[in-house]
């Protein structure tokens, strides 16, 4: 393997060799929709699309988290409600430039919409879109 | 005496990672202890994403890129 095409190892770590990963933040909240947000990014990490990354780590201000993040080649938020924890969070720490994805775009409701493989599916395959468009414009 | 930490394997970036940490130390005049850690478990136990990293008294400092003896000196001081 040519350090140019090196992947990240099991537990995620990819050497400087390679390019920076594009890290995937969920609000992963406690309604429906920060559920199927949730299980999406952790179908997008599973396929390869980008890493999910530990927004709580953003919220404590980990010194490994924010400096893994400001060395990001790109950043997809995912948020569920009109609230916007995800974003917000990240813009409270100083991180401006991301791709934002919000469920309720989708057509998907607080307190209604199903947590199930097709909800999922069509987050992820939004996800796909944004991601592609991050990596166009990075 | 500061405690500074090199993640990585241990490829030629991490190498000159640590060596131009070394100078830095020698730059401030701070005394270093310096530790390599290598284990990709260990390196992740730090929430860090990519490697080289640089780790100052338990503080990841920088991820991903190999800082200059000039932009580490400060970190030192």
């Amino acid at each position: 393997m040519t350090e140019s095409t090196k992947q990240p190892d099991a537990a995620g770590v990819s050497c400087q060799c390679s390019s920076a990963p594009k890290l995937i933040f969920s609000c992963s909240g406690a309604s429906n929709l920060g559920c199927i947000a949730d299980q999406a990014a952790r179908q997008l990490n599973k396929l390869g699309l980008g890493n999910m990354f530990c927004l709580a780590g953003i919220g404590g201000r980990v010194s490994g988290i924010m400096a893994s993040t400001e060395a990001a080649s790109a950043i997809l938020v995912i948020d569920g409600c009109g609230l916007e924890c995800a974003k917000k969070t990240m813009e409270n720490a100083g991180f401006n430039h991301f791709a934002h994805l919000r469920l309720i775009d989708l057509g998907m409701e607080r307190g209604s919409t199903s947590v199930d493989d097709h909800s999922i599916f069509r987050v992820v395959e939004a996800a796909k879109v944004l991601l592609a468009e991050v990596a166009v414009a990075g | 005496m500061k405690l500074v930490q090199i993640l990585g394997p241990g490829c030629p970036k991490c190498e000159k990672l640590k060596a131009n940490t070394e100078q830095a130390a020698k730059l401030a005049g701070t005394e270093v202890m310096v530790e390599k850690i290598s284990d990709i478990n260990q390196i992740a136990a730090f929430g860090v994403m990519m490697v080289p990293a640089l780790v100052i008294d338990g503080e990841v400092k920088a991820v991903g890129k190999v800082l200059s003896p000039e932009e580490i000196k400060p970190m030192l001081q």
